[in-house]
């Protein structure tokens, strides 16, 4: 990145995508499920496999996937429009969403035929969730460390090991597992390979974990002698880590890392509209409207870099980061505004929207690599030697 | 195409020490007239009266340009009175003319402007007085230094005899394009003092090591990364409207997050380069001294984030979302 700025342009989205979200706005006000704001709060991690089901049978999972796998073959423009929508709604997309987001690209990318032919359909259908094998007990910043291995053997592959922190994994029925296929783990990087797991396969164990907020949002996997068929590598094998380097960008690019607490300040807006607003509170409704302005600004500039063919890895990162302290911060702000006189009685729903985000906020600077992680490879990303 | 004509005039006419020179009190004769006789005070003049014809979302780059080679005239400030002006149907005035986005009358009818960018330099101030609009005679003015070091910012006065009559009731229009100028030279400089600091850190070795290397040093430059590139986009929305003046809120929402994005950064560049970047010798303080001047010129983020949150809290429907998507952007998003 030579000249900072210059890596992000202000940029309008087409007006077939800006056209579309009306679309989106309609199918939303129909089929949403009401839920109050501290349930829509739970944003991409409230799993509802009906509504992925009816978001599909609109042709809107796998928007971006070609139509001759079943996808809308559109841009990824039209993608970042119905993701904002979806989010700001607080629609509960989690059964989808992985497939959608990078999945499903990522079998495009490095798949068969015969993978693609079978997999890309399903999740386009609504009817095959994906969840995403990559962080062990021993291996999370530190992904090349892992492992989980896969052995040679008559037909296939026995794969042996277990990933930690799959959001949800329980309600899934593949994972694409980065495993060791040869070499060992001091090879780190190299000898790596991604598979498509099967999750009822025998030896498979799905474990949910409870977090804090009282969800089990993820989960362990644990392997135990299960048999992969040859047909379930992707792409390479020993090719794992580029391809899961690709995957990652695809996480880390899309418009969610900003929305998460939208839900959140809508809540407490409509709140100050009905109990009347402090100057205080008036300037901070006002900052968080003008930080969203920004970080959605950059993020379609990214996108637009996307559309055009480029890889925005390291100014990816830079939203991503600068985007969820914006949305940490606003669970973090707004715990102080609703507490500002103690006699006052709180909206319960406010309050339970609060407390939620307060303690699921953490998740939002580890999930697709941690802060720190991304704080360094975005300096290097910037032309620090 | 202008903004590379501009950057070549800047590069050579605008150096580290011709801002010192004009700091210390130099005229600013020659920088003044390399660009007005290049014509690039007429960017928003008609083609047909000799000017550029430029739409308001051009000036972007150019006046984030002043802002990143510390520009110590009011060039950004003529460009938008000359258009306000030529609109009144008034001719202008030669010279140097400086916005003043915020004029109070006092009981005893003297008009008052505080902290006007250039106040000390400039040869006439257009200026908004509570939604009036006014063209006034610097030179009529008593004009009283901040007394920073350096800087070309005063509070002027003029006695009500030295007060002439509106100009139209578009006074508001001064003190927009006021906040979205400064919005742009603070994204200008927010960026210069990035690229320094990235410079330096790859430069200056401790340890055996330059001290890029460093985890701590690498967080915090990619912090201020995300700031400035925030603050550029920001600049850029608020001089994307199709109409002749920034719109509102975009203006305000840029000159709150500009203004928001400065604290951060210049903390940070100055950590990052320890005692050498508190000297005077060294050109970080030519950027960080501005900064600081233009967060505080017409109203910081307070100020702003204040108007965007009223106008938010005025909406019946429709998310925050909508809201960012809709009203804090002109660009059609």
């Amino acid at each position: 990145m030579s000249n900072l700025l210059d890596a992000f342009h202000l940029t309008a989205l087409p007006p077939e995508a800006e056209a579309f979200r009306a679309e989106v706005k309609d199918f939303l006000k129909e089929s949403l499920p009401p839920a109050t704001a501290d349930i829509r709060a739970r944003s991409w991690l409230g799993f509802d496999a009906a509504f992925s089901r009816r978001l599909a049978q609109r042709g809107w999972v796998g928007l971006t996937l070609p139509a001759s796998y079943g996808g809308a073959g559109m841009d990824a423009f039209r993608r970042f429009v119905l993701v904002e929508e979806l989010l700001a709604a607080g629609a509960p997309v989690a059964a989808h969403w992985v497939a959608d987001r990078q999945s499903g690209p990522l079998i495009l990318k490095y798949g068969s035929e015969a993978q693609k032919d079978f997999y890309l359909s399903r999740i386009c259908a609504g009817t095959a969730f994906f969840c995403i094998g990559m962080s062990e007990p021993n291996a999370g910043s530190d992904l090349a460390s892992v492992r989980t291995r896969v052995t040679r053997c008559e037909g296939g592959w026995r794969l042996n090991g277990r990933k930690i922190w799959t959001t949800n994994a329980h309600h899934c029925h593949y994972m694409i597992a980065l495993v060791r296929s040869s070499g060992v783990p001091e090879d780190r990087q190299k000898g790596l390979s991604q598979f498509i797991v099967d999750l009822s396969l025998p030896g498979v164990n799905v474990r949910p974990i409870v977090d804090l907020t009282g969800d089990a949002h993820f989960s362990e996997v644990t392997f135990d002698d299960v048999f992969l068929a040859d047909g379930t590598l992707v792409g390479n094998e020993g090719g794992g880590w580029e391809q899961v380097t690709a995957e990652l960008a695809f996480e880390r690019s899309g418009p969610e890392r900003i929305y998460s607490s939208i839900v959140l300040i809508d809540c407490w807006a409509g709140h100050l509209r009905r109990h009347g607003a402090s100057d205080a509170d008036t300037v901070l409704l006002g900052s968080f409207a003008t930080q969203l302005a920004t970080l959605r600004s950059l993020s379609v500039a990214v996108t637009a870099r996307l559309v055009r063919g480029e890889s925005p890895i390291v100014e990816a990162a830079l939203v991503k980061d600068i985007g969820t302290e914006f949305e940490q911060a606003i669970p973090a702000l707004l715990e102080a505004a609703i507490a500002a006189d103690p006699g006052q009685e709180v909206d319960a729903e406010l309050y339970r929207t609060v407390a939620y985000l307060s303690q699921i906020s953490p998740t939002f600077s580890l999930r697709g690599g941690t802060r720190e992680v991304l704080r360094g490879m975005i300096a290097r990303g910037l032309g620090l030697r | 195409m202008f903004t590379e004509a501009i950057e070549q005039i800047l590069r050579d006419r605008v150096t580290p020490e011709a801002v010192r020179a004009i700091e210390k009190g130099a005229a600013p004769t020659a920088v003044w007239d390399a660009l007005e006789e290049a014509g690039f005070l007429e960017l928003l003049a008609p083609e047909a009266e000799g000017g550029a014809g430029l739409p308001l979302p051009a000036l972007a780059p150019i006046f984030t340009a002043f802002g990143r080679y510390a520009l110590p005239v009011p060039a950004a400030q003529s460009i938008a009175a000359r258009a306000l002006l030529r609109d009144a149907g008034v001719p202008v005035p030669a010279g140097m003319i400086t916005l003043a986005g915020a004029c109070r009358r006092t009981p005893d009818g003297v008009l008052r402007a505080p902290l006007v960018p250039f106040g000390m330099t400039s040869g006439h101030v257009l200026a908004n007085v509570d939604g009036s609009l006014l063209l006034l005679d610097a030179t009529q003015a008593q004009r009283v230094p901040t007394g920073v070091r350096g800087s070309l910012c005063g509070t002027l006065s003029w006695n009500s005899d030295a007060v002439p009559a509106a100009l139209g009731g578009n006074g508001e229009e001064v003190r927009l394009f006021s906040a979205a100028i400064h919005a742009a030279a603070i994204a200008g400089a927010l960026d210069r003092v990035f690229g320094m600091t990235l410079q330096y850190c790859n430069d200056r070795s401790q340890f055996g090591k330059s001290i890029g290397k460093f985890q701590a040093v690498q967080h915090q430059l990619s912090v201020m990364a995300q700031h400035v590139a925030s603050a550029g986009i920001a600049a850029e929305m608020a001089f994307s409207d199709a109409g002749q003046v920034p719109a509102r809120l975009p203006a305000a929402m840029a000159k709150a997050r500009t203004s928001m994005a400065v604290p951060l950064v210049a903390a940070a560049a100055h950590a990052l380069h320890g005692a050498i970047g508190v000297t005077e010798e060294y050109d970080l303080q030519l950027y960080t001294r501005r900064l600081h001047e233009w967060r505080a010129a017409d109203g910081a983020e307070t100020f702003w984030n204040r108007v965007v949150g009223e106008a938010l809290l005025d909406r019946t429907q429709g998310s925050v979302a909508d809201f960012a998507r809709t009203t804090l952007c002109a660009v059609p998003a």
